[in-house]
């Protein structure tokens, strides 16, 4: 008997989740961005979250606009489809691929230049319809691959590269999902993996769409002193409002999890999202409270993390529409089609 | 003008309103009692693009030949509108007859001595016999359905025939409206000499016809087609569409037991999206459709050319209106053709059914479906404000049992288990169609869609050769939808003749009747239809065994004329445009006269 512990070699892709299946499995191909691009750290901590869940890959899809970051769904899951459609454009894609299989999981990954200047529209309506999906932002306040233009999340008085400076408010991700309606939002920061692979499971498990805006720094053009989208700015700034975890379905919820201010929110699947809140004033299923909270911290020059609002009771988009259990791909097409006599019916009508 | 003769089931009839005075149910029961009687019609709505207040005509044309195409003529007039009066009286072919309320008197520098002025009370009959303010206006529509009943002698038996079954829900509506069409039609037969020289008389049977809007037989056939998804933006021409498709799927589609929908039916946030959503959804293995009109193929076009780069079906239908911009909603033409053709940047190319009327609308929503799916491509349906809006008689709807769809080349986990390794872009069969995947199926058959440049993996790639390895492909694929698509329709004339004329769709009608007139002044003109791009082979055959061919299309730019010369070259010289574009639906008159014209100065 030995009294000393045996040290856990915690090497990736050793360890096998429900499904048998190593984080390898959950990886894609190489990454073509820049070293150090915050949104290779949120891949990464995908490939982690849909790992835990045991998400089954062929039941994922991966859709994406275009810009660095709808580049990344290449990078993780290989044996999930992909769908890198055309610039602010991945919220419509990906509404018609849950309508015709509801089953599937669906992951959006988008830019700030892709969702709130070009496709800000469709972000808008992809949020009122509750499709139920993971919509991720990675945030760096600039367009990367054309090369480091101002995005409309740019906070105005920073400065470019060039010394440039933002003249205009920026848009507030999370402020404007809230106001629209959004039935779950959360802000992480790419540098910060703890924190951010929780949120991104109870986004996954949220039944409609989880929209998460993650600060995510471009080291080739907006991580300078004057940025307010550096890793050092954001490191400095940020101010975590809650913390989260998933407790899927069935597992038990131990009593220590409820020490300090920690609520559970229950999800249709049976799963629970803990909700612990770092600041005792914060109520994240209330939208003006959120709201009000979001305004006081950016005042303070605060970027507000966690996960801020929730109202798991939103009806998605199948519920809105009473739309069959079974996906719409699968049914057959006896069961579509009206048939001759129904068809010599209806003309009596028009005769 | 054509003078008004005495003739018997062969006759304009149209009738001037307001926009929005419910004169829409009158002019119905109108089409139906002709219909009934055996007589060939179609009804072709004029309409503003308002909801409320602006003049709207009623044109039924009704023809015992069975012409359907709109003529130059008008030999009944109604005028129930003050402010278009005088127009309206003008177009009155000489010897016609035109009705109007005399309730209130009419200027006399408003005369023709050319065509008989029949004043009927409309008004007043109606407030004397009515009580509610608001029957009053209504039954004032109604009334001149009972004069144009005893004018035109349509069966008054089969006219409450129809009402009992419009208004089988509310009785009290048919005493109402009888009543109504009682009162005009005693006063005629009071006043005039009933029936006048152009009148109807029961003839054939119109049993195994029916009366259909062509957007309603698309809508029908999208049904059939087995389409889950329809995303769409409302716009005129084709708003009637997605109404036709979402009543016919609550009718056959509810599980009367759960209330379960099995379709799903989005209204986007514009155009771009209704692109995105059935683009998403065809990509996930549904049948996914969007109507549409000009304006939203104009911003639909980078999806467009994703779908046919990434080759994910997808059936777009354009019901075209008049362009350019927002043009004249509300009129028709063929001027998208070319758009369609190429729609979106670089190297695109898509293949495109022309309906001739709402039953080839029905059949084209099922062809399109099946030539998407085949050719993994988007699939364009041209039809138009005149078949879409139009009320059209044509041969009952029929339906083979043993239908499948054809979902193409589509593989499953069964499949995926005997392959080494599943390549999205390789061409195994040489027809340029290659194989693909449902994401939810198996993790074996997970490839990446992209528009930026790929292999035949499906890998990105900025490597040359592999890039124009695809591009050339879908080159291969074209040629393979040739000999899939529908064929053209060749009519030869009832002699050899080396004039030809080329059409398409809504133009379908007015060159038949062209064709009978021009063969009575001894020009005769084989007759080649052409239903779809890319053009099948009949196509080329056709231009080089003619030496003139008259292309007839509704646009300014002749745009088929610029297709088929691009196809083939060497005949360009031998294409003479037709060409009709002013909104109205083409007349025979039109193709009559430009052949004629052409011949005379060829001579
Ligand atoms: C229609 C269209 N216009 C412009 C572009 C060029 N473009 C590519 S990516 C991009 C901006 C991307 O910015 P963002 O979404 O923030 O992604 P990032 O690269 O910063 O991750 C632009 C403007 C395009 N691809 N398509
Ligand atoms: S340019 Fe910026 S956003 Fe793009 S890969 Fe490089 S670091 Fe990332
Ligand atoms: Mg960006």
């Amino acid at each position: 008997m030995t009294f000393i512990p045996k040290p856990q070699i915690d090497l990736p892709g050793q360890h096998e989740n429900d499904l048998g299946l190593s984080l390898r499995d959950y990886e894609g191909s190489l990454s073509t961005l820049c070293a150090g691009c915050g949104h290779d750290s949120i891949t990464a901590a995908l490939v982690q979250a849909l790992w835990e869940m045991s998400i089954r890959p062929e039941m994922l899809i991966k859709m994406s606009g275009i810009g660095c970051s709808s580049k990344t769904p290449a990078y993780f899951v290989h044996g999930a489809h992909g769908f890198n459609s055309v610039h602010g454009r991945m919220p419509s894609v990906a509404t018609g691929a849950s309508a015709a299989n509801r089953d599937l999981i669906c992951i959006g990954i988008s830019g700030d230049g892709d969702s709130l200047s070009i496709g800000f529209g469709q972000f808008g309506h992809v949020i009122r319809r509750n499709v139920n999906m993971l919509y991720l932002i990675e945030n760096n306040g600039v367009y990367g691959l054309t090369k480091g233009q101002f995005s409309a999340s740019a906070d105005a008085g920073s400065t470019a590269k060039n010394g440039t400076v933002n003249q205009m408010q920026n848009i507030n991700t999370v402020a404007t999902a809230i106001s629209m309606g959004v039935s779950f939002v959360g802000r992480a920061f790419s540098g910060d993996r703890e924190q951010l692979v929780p949120l991104l499971k109870a986004a996954i498990a949220h039944p409609g769409c989880a929209v998460l805006d993650i600060i995510s720094p471009c080291v080739t053009f907006n991580n300078h002193e004057g940025s307010t989208k550096s890793y050092a700015y954001t490191r400095e700034h940020k101010k975590q409002a809650t913390e989260t975890d998933l407790v899927p379905p069935r597992a038990e919820i131990k009593a220590s999890y409820y020490a300090g201010d920690t609520h559970p929110v229950r999800l249709h699947d049976g799963s629970t999202i803990l909700l612990k809140k770092a600041d005792p004033d914060y109520d994240p299923t209330r939208r003006n409270n959120a709201l009000a909270y979001l305004e006081r911290h950016r005042r303070r020059g605060q970027i507000v993390t966690g996960l801020l609002f929730i109202d798991q009771n939103v009806p998605d988009m199948h519920i809105q529409s009473r739309t069959v259990a079974t996906p719409l791909k699968d049914l057959d097409y006896r069961d579509l089609n009206p048939g001759s006599a129904a068809l010599e019916a209806l003309q009596r009508g028009m005769k | 003008m054509p003078a008004t003769q005495s003739r018997v089931n062969d006759f304009v009839l149209k009738i001037a309103t307001v926009n929005g005075t419910g004169s829409a149910s009158a002019n119905g029961l109108l089409l139906k009692a002709l219909f009934r009687m055996g007589v060939p019609v179609t009804g072709k709505n004029l309409f503003p693009s308002n909801i409320q207040g602006l003049p709207t005509w009623y044109e039924i044309r009704a023809n015992k030949d069975g012409y359907m195409s709109r003529t130059g003529r008008v030999d009944v007039m109604v005028a129930m509108n003050a402010q278009t009066y005088e127009k309206d009286m003008n177009e009155v072919s000489p010897g016609g007859f035109l009705v109007y309320d005399s309730t209130w008197p009419r200027r006399d520098v408003l005369a023709r001595d050319d065509i008989t002025v029949l004043g009927v009370p409309l008004a007043k009959l109606c407030n004397e016999n009515f009580d509610v303010a608001r029957l009053r206006i209504l039954m004032k529509n109604v009334a001149y359905v009972g004069v144009l009943a005893a004018l035109l002698n349509l069966d008054v038996d089969v006219i409450r025939k129809l009402l009992q079954e419009s208004f089988a829900h509310k009785p009290q509506l048919v005493d109402s409206n009888l009543k109504a069409i009682m009162l005009g039609y005693d006063y005629a037969k009071q006043h005039f000499t009933c029936p006048l020289p152009v009148h109807a008389e029961t003839m054939g049977d119109n049993s195994n016809n029916i009366l259909i809007t062509g957007n309603e037989a698309a809508g029908l056939g999208f049904v059939f087609a087995g389409a889950t998804v329809g995303a769409w933006y409302p716009i005129t021409p084709s708003t009637s569409l997605m109404d036709a498709f979402s009543g016919y799927c609550e009718q056959f589609r509810v599980d009367p037991e759960t209330g379960d929908k099995r379709f799903c039916i989005i209204q986007a946030e514009d155009e771009l999206a209704a692109a995105g959503i059935i683009l998403g959804a065809n990509w996930a293995g549904a049948r996914a459709f969007t109507p549409t009109s000009g304006p939203g193929i104009s911003l639909m076009s980078e999806f467009i050319g994703f779908a046919y780069y990434a080759e994910i079906p997808s059936v777009f239908i354009d019901v075209q209106r008049v362009g350019p911009s927002t043009g004249m909603p509300t009129r028709t033409q063929q001027c998208d053709v070319m758009m369609c053709a190429f729609a979106s940047h670089g190297d695109t190319r898509h293949p495109l059914l022309f309906p001739a009327n709402p039953k080839e609308c029905f059949e084209m929503a099922i062809t399109a479906f099946d030539l998407a799916d085949r050719l993994q491509t988007p699939v364009f349906i041209l039809s138009d404000l005149d078949i879409g809006m139009n009320d059209w008689m044509v041969p009952e709807l029929t339906w083979d049992e043993n239908y499948r769809p054809d979902r193409g080349k589509v593989l499953g986990p069964d499949d995926l288990a005997k392959m080494d390794r599943f390549i999205r872009y390789l061409d195994s069969d040489g027809d340029g169609i290659t194989y693909r995947t449902l994401p939810g199926e198996d993790p074996k058959g997970a490839y990446f869609t992209r528009g930026s440049g790929h292999n035949r993996y499906g890998a990105y790639t900025e490597d040359s050769d592999a890039y124009q390895d695809v591009l050339d492909r879908l080159l291969v694929k074209w040629q393979t939808a040739k000999s899939l698509v529908p064929d053209a329709v060749l009519s030869r004339a009832m002699q050899p003749t080396k004039l030809g004329i080329v059409a398409y769709g809504s133009s379908d009608g007015a060159v038949i009747e062209a064709r009978d007139r021009l063969a009575e002044r001894g020009i005769h003109a084989d007759y080649l239809r052409i239903r779809a791009l890319p053009f099948t082979h009949e196509v080329e055959d056709f231009l080089h065994a003619h030496d003139t061919i008259f292309v007839v299309e509704q646009n300014r730019d002749a745009q088929m004329r610029s297709l088929l010369t691009l196809e083939s070259a060497d005949t360009a010289n031998r294409l003479v445009p037709i060409l009709h574009y002013n909104g109205m639906p083409i007349p025979s008159e039109c193709i009559v006269s430009g052949i004629s014209a052409y011949q005379e100065a060829a001579a």
